[in-house]
């Protein structure tokens, strides 16, 4: 319940304003939609990995979070997936630790 | 009758205390422009508003017991705000179209914005305006030394308005508060409040229009040289506080990004005083402006065209303590849109999951 992770019922994150197809549409091009939702979750997986997690699309409408060990948790949207994440984890998740940035680094082929 | 606007803007008039802030807005009030404004005053102000429409608001911060800092709702804003919102559609009230928060001056204005966007009906029916901070020109500078809830207050704004002039000194002591404010907020506007300098317009004006349009300077960006905030000598606090600019050519992966600000901020949201910025997405023609303070993002403008030939990202943060290389690091390994495409495949087993069972 607050400002990045939303409230009860429909939420507009930050993160789904994009002029991209599939990213403004609720009822019309559930292709370009679903699309859309795959592509946000190969990016979380990309990071979540490194936290032997990984997040699910479930049923178009919401994520699912899961840990290897199967803990799990539903989220709405982006906002709510870095709080969850620390949760299930038990640890920080921190876009500026330096193992994770080597780490994204070595993956990006960079 | 006045059009009530389908998301009314809320401004927030913060500073720090005795630093004008009643004086300014009873000046503003006796500004017909302004009329139709409902305000609202978490302190009593000595100066008499009887005949608009204030309602008093305790000073109480609410934490939720569910998580994050951002979660810091003010309980009585929010039920202040509806009470306004449901008289005002059946007609007990006259109609506004905009709203004033006077708050108090050791206030943090962040919990106030983040309010507007997590109350799921305020949400619907109001947004955040601009903030408007007043400086004082006599005490600003040590005030700004002094106390880091004055030094927020500043960097958070989206403008200034420098009180007192007219009982300052000398204008060395406010050239030197100018360019002090210039380094603490780049790109906020700074008003001289006087007679005329500081009108309802100015100060509460489109807020929106101005953001993008802020978004560009003549050289084509707002902030091209944010200065490094000095060392003040002995003050802690200001050693931390310091602007720079991620600058990229490569086109930005806008998923990518999503998951690395959203990560940012919650961990460091506190500290990430502000993040703005110009993006170039990769397959999308136009740019978008992203504009966040502390743990709260504006939804996204899509701005009409490139300020300039060069087509380049530029994001400009604000931070209070953050290890600015590991900073632009970080982006560049999780943003970017080549380092987001080299590998969408090898985590694509996992869409796959059924999860419907928990």
């Amino acid at each position: 319940m607050c400002s990045l992770c939303g409230v009860i019922g429909g939420n507009e994150h930050w993160t789904d304003a994009a002029a991209r197809p599939g990213v403004f549409t609720r009822n019309v091009e559930r292709l370009d939609r679903r699309r859309e939702r795959a592509r946000r979750v190969a990016a979380a997986n990309r990071v979540l990995a490194a936290f032997d997690m990984s997040l699910s699309d479930w049923q178009g409408s919401a994520f699912v979070l899961a840990t290897r060990t199967g803990k799990s948790e539903m989220i709405e949207d982006l906002g709510h997936l870095w709080p969850a994440a620390e949760r299930l984890s038990g640890r920080p998740c921190d876009p500026l630790d330096e193992a994770l940035i080597a780490r994204m680094e070595e993956a990006g082929g960079g | 009758m006045v059009d009530i606007p389908a998301f009314t803007p809320v401004h927030l008039l913060t500073g720090f205390l005795g630093s004008g802030k009643t004086t300014l807005l009873k000046r503003l009030l006796a500004d017909p422009a302004l009329a139709d404004t409902a305000v609202l005053i978490n302190e009593f102000g000595e100066v008499g508003l009887d005949h608009h429409l204030v309602e008093r608001l305790d000073d109480t911060m609410v934490l939720l017991q569910s998580g994050c800092v951002c979660c810091t709702v003010r309980g009585e804003l929010a039920d202040a705000l509806r009470d306004l919102h449901s008289k005002r559609e059946r007609g007990l009230i006259p109609a506004f179209t905009r709203v004033v928060i006077e708050s108090t001056g050791l206030a943090d204005p962040f919990p106030v914005l983040s309010t507007l966007r997590s109350d799921p009906v305020l949400r619907h029916h109001f947004r955040p305006g601009s903030v408007v901070a007043t400086v004082d020109a006599v005490n600003g500078l040590s005030q700004l030394d002094t106390y880091v809830e004055s030094t927020r207050q500043a960097a958070i704004a989206d403008r200034l308005v420098i009180t007192k002039t007219d009982v300052c000194a000398g204008n060395a002591d406010l050239s030197r508060l100018l360019s002090r404010l210039a380094e603490l907020n780049p790109d906020a506007l700074r008003l001289i409040a006087g007679d005329d300098g500081t009108g309802a317009d100015a100060l509460f004006g489109d807020d929106t229009a101005q953001r993008a349009a802020k978004l560009q300077s003549p050289s084509g960006f707002y902030c091209d040289t944010p200065a490094l905030q000095v060392t003040a000598e002995g003050v802690a606090q200001h050693t931390a506080i310091s602007s720079f600019v991620i600058a990229v050519d490569e086109p930005i992966d806008w998923t990518g990004f999503g998951v690395w600000l959203t990560m940012l901020l919650n961990r460091h949201g506190s500290r990430v005083l502000r993040v703005k910025g110009i993006l170039a997405l990769a397959g999308e023609e136009r740019p978008v402006a992203v504009h966040g303070v502390q743990h709260l993002v504006h939804p996204p403008v899509h701005l009409a065209g490139w300020p300039s030939l060069e087509r380049s990202s530029r994001l400009v943060f604000i931070v209070d303590g953050l290890d600015v290389n590991l900073l632009k690091r970080s982006f560049n390994a999780f943003a970017l849109a080549g380092n987001a495409e080299a590998r969408s495949q090898p985590e694509a087993a996992a869409q796959i999951r059924n999860a419907q069972s928990p």
